[in-house]
């Protein structure tokens, strides 16, 4: 089978962007669309598809199995990770760009310190050491398995990098702290999470069928407003 | 400052270590610590916590970790660590690590190479929980200032003076800026994944680039030829993935298909531990049998585990299986394969995780302690987290001055020579090795231009074939027994350029402070 990669591409952030095809033929239809950019960028020369020689393209990748957040990029206009995303999926032509609301490094690379800067600012930590718990253990494990890769933020319609809200990639930790902190320290967390993100979610669910990981969001939600907004005793 | 090259387990280990005690580090990673290695871990961390009245002790856990690295590890650092890895797991249950509990306790599990219920766990998403927990940790340190991170940022260049390390230079990926950092230095940089792309279950991120650069500044490297291959990995795009320990840990049995008869060979050979045997033993015998021209695949046998197991405890390697595979192992066997998993090799460093270098530590996979011939499963988390807050204790917030360097080491290969690069590696590490396999891949390797790189692979093969026994890992089908005069660590390092090796004694257990 063949397939056309048309890929947004930027020398770096103060370049102009352009599009640029390559012509990939594949067998197995599992492969994701992360092994291609691989495979591309060990062929030497890279060709276009015109047959133009083409730089190499810079894009992020580290666990190649959907685990680690690096390869988050839009695919066919939907952010979605690309070690996640199988050939088999897609038709003969998959365009890839990169995230539109971080400014963009270069290529397929956009930079998301934002988002780190983001748990920096609403203070997610532990002062005190965390109130154990099988229920709260369940709540914790969920939670930790954010990515931190963005894509939520991509598509929701309240977030972007300056505004006050930041978005289900900081509410999703903030659960991990919800779950498990101590009555001592219990009215910061609450604070955080109804000011920087209860009171800005619009709860559109936009981000719902987005995540790469599955996260359980609404549960996760459901759970932290108990304990932040409602103030509901929490189960051990 | 200290500055901290990697922030994985061992770098953020060592970071909060520093920050802990007042002193300031710079924690520098090429991606954030979401994006290391460690999250992916997934079976679970050792610690003698005794919490399933089985009566375990640090003794014993000291104990399966020396035989498990067949006595080349150094018995007063795997006293060190297997003394304070209850406390260890501790410390994450305090900062809300979420483990499976019961009753505030972290739950064990079985793990290969223990007789006794060892393991700390959350799911099978271990090192994702961890490190998670601590991330949150770290971020509390970067506010107050103790911690500078430098994310998108890679060494440059370790810059060395005489025998003292300086500081490094790194580079911001993301503009081509470069930083200078005195101090002391702690790599933590992972293992050396690059070297064999492809075919670990590692991350791309670990090129090998920082360990190949400290090869050419003299570091001294330790236990090259130690390469362990998981017995249970599965093929997917552009990497091998890893089946975790925990499904043979939770009850998973290997078998071969021999025209078409299932042959459970582990329990087979091996009626006390069966499936559970060391790495090292479940893997050769899985290629072994692979072998066999009757052989039609080696899988794995999940389908006995019960409904709760699967829900509680291995629901992420379940989903893994029907994504990639297309196959539901709570419902049919998955084809299984060793694939390359752990360096036990790496920087050479004492029992302090000091290096040859004054003013350089090394510490978790890129360092070579603890483990010996073999890493046990759930150690080497372990090993990191340990390993990085010792080395930050032992590190010093020193001001020093250097100047800007003129030039850079060359430790990067054009692709088609990488590609060449690595295959010579593999034709001569696999998991059986002989003499003429390894004269031939350092036949070849000898035609490639050199650098630092070819010449940290060169040290490898030159390891395995200098080291005529087999021991833990490394396995010599032409010396097939082990041997007692080999029983000694491996040292390579690049001097004026050319290759240096020798062998040293393993230390002697002094056990004075200790209670094992
Ligand atoms: C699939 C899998 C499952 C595993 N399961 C278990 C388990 O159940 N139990 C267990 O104990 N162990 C397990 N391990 C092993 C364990 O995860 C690792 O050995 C351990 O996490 C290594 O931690 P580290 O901090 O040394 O390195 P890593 O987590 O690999 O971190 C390396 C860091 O160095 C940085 N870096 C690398 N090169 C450079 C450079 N040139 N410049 C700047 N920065 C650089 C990276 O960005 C990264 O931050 C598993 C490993 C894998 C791959
Ligand atoms: S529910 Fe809507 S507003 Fe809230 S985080 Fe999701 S997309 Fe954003
Ligand atoms: S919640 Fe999901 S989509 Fe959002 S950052 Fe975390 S892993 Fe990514
Ligand atoms: S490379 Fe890690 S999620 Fe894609």
């Amino acid at each position: 089978m063949k397939v056309r990669f048309d890929i947004l591409r930027r020398k770096n952030a103060a370049s102009k962007p352009y599009m640029q095809s390559f012509e990939y033929e594949y067998e197995n239809g599992g492969m994701t669309v992360a092994a291609v950019l691989n495979e591309l960028n060990r062929r030497e020369p890279l060709k276009d598809i015109n047959g133009e020689d083409a730089d190499l393209i810079r894009w992020e990748c580290s666990c190649m199995q959907k685990k680690c957040g690096a390869c988050a990029m839009l695919i066919n206009g939907r952010p979605r990770l690309a070690c996640d995303a199988k050939l088999s999926e897609y038709g003969d032509a998959i365009r890839l760009e990169p995230f539109r609301k971080f400014p963009v490094v270069a290529d397929l690379i956009c930079d998301r310190t934002v988002i780190f800067e983001n748990l920096k600012f609403i203070g997610a930590w532990f002062e005190k050491n965390a109130e154990i718990g099988e229920n709260r253990a369940a709540l914790a494990h969920e939670s930790s398995r954010c990515l931190q890769c963005g894509c939520c933020l991509e598509v929701c319609p309240n977030f972007s990098a300056d505004t006050k809200f930041k978005g289900m990639a900081a509410a999703v930790p903030l659960s991990r702290l919800l779950a498990q902190v101590s009555e001592d320290e219990k009215k910061r967390i609450f604070k955080a999470y109804s000011k920087y993100f209860y009171s800005g979610c619009g709860k559109s669910l936009a981000c719902r069928n987005i995540c790469p990981a599955g996260i359980d969001a609404e549960m996760l939600m459901v759970n932290s407003n108990a304990a932040a907004i409602w103030k509901r005793k929490r189960k051990k | 400052m200290i500055n901290i090259i990697g922030a994985g387990l061992a770098g953020l280990s060592a970071a909060i270590s520093c920050a802990k005690s007042g002193r300031r580090c710079r924690l520098i990673s090429k991606q954030p610590s979401e994006r290391a290695q460690s999250v992916l871990a997934e079976g679970g961390i050792n610690a003698a916590l005794d919490t399933m009245g089985e009566n375990d002790t640090v003794k014993e856990h000291f104990e399966d970790t020396m035989r498990g690295g067949v006595y080349l590890a150094d018995p007063n650092a795997v006293a060190a660590l297997t003394e304070n890895a209850p406390d260890i797991i501790n410390w994450l249950l305090g900062l809300g690590a979420g483990f499976n509990i019961k009753d505030d306790k972290a739950l064990l599990r079985n793990f290969g190479g223990q007789k006794k219920k060892r393991t700390a766990f959350a799911k099978s998403s271990t090192g994702k929980i961890i490190m998670t927990a601590l991330i949150d940790e770290a971020r509390k340190y970067e506010v107050s200032g103790l911690i500078q991170r430098f994310s998108h940022h890679e060494l440059k260049d370790i810059v060395v003076d005489g025998d003292t390390c300086l500081g490094v230079v790194i580079e911001d990926s993301y503009t081509g800026g470069k930083i200078k950092c005195s101090g002391d230095v702690i790599l933590a940089c992972g293992g050396l994944n690059g070297f064999f792309e492809g075919r670990t279950t590692g991350t791309t991120q670990n090129d090998g680039s920082a360990a190949a650069l400290a090869f050419s500044k003299g570091v001294e490297f330790a236990n090259l030829e130690f390469i362990q291959f998981h017995p249970t990995t599965i093929g997917i795009s552009g990497k091998r993935c890893l089946i975790s320990e925990a499904a043979r840990g939770e009850g998973g049995r290997l078998f071969a298909s021999l025209n078409g008869e299932k042959r459970y060979f582990m329990e087979e050979k091996y009626p006390e531990l069966g499936n559970l045997m060391p790495r090292d033993v479940v893997s050769r015998e899985s290629y072994e049998i692979s072998r066999r021209a009757d052989c039609n695949g080696v899988f794995l046998d999940m389908t006995g585990l019960s409904q709760s197991v699967w829900q509680g405890k291995l629901s992420d390697l379940r989903s893994e299986c029907i994504y990639y595979l297309g196959l539901d192992p709570a419902k049919e066997s998955i084809p299984v394969e060793p694939g390359i998993h752990y360096f036990m090799g790496g920087i050479n460093v004492d029992i302090n995780h000091r290096t040859n270098i004054k003013g350089l530590y090394a510490a978790g996979e890129c360092a070579a302690q603890y483990h010996g011939a073999n890493r046990l499963g759930g150690n080497s988390m372990l090993g990191a987290l340990y390993g990085g807050r010792t080395a930050a204790e032992n590190a010093e917030d020193r001001e020093i001055e250097f100047d800007m360097p003129q030039s850079f080491e060359n430790v990067t290969l054009s692709p088609d020579i990488e590609e060449e690069f690595e295959k010579i590696l593999y034709e001569g590490l696999g998991i059986a090795r002989d003499e003429k396999s390894l004269e031939n891949a350092l036949e070849k390797l000898d035609k490639l231009n050199k650098n630092a790189r070819t010449q940290l692979g060169r040290a490898m093969l030159v390891s395995a074939l200098d080291r005529r026994e087999s021991r833990g890992a490394h396995y010599r089908s032409d010396y097939s027994e082990k041997d007692e005069n080999f029983r000694k660590t491996s040292i390579s390092r690049l001097k004026n350029g050319s290759l240096e090796t020798e062998y040293r004694d393993i230390p002697e257990r002094s056990g004075n402070e200790s209670q094992i």
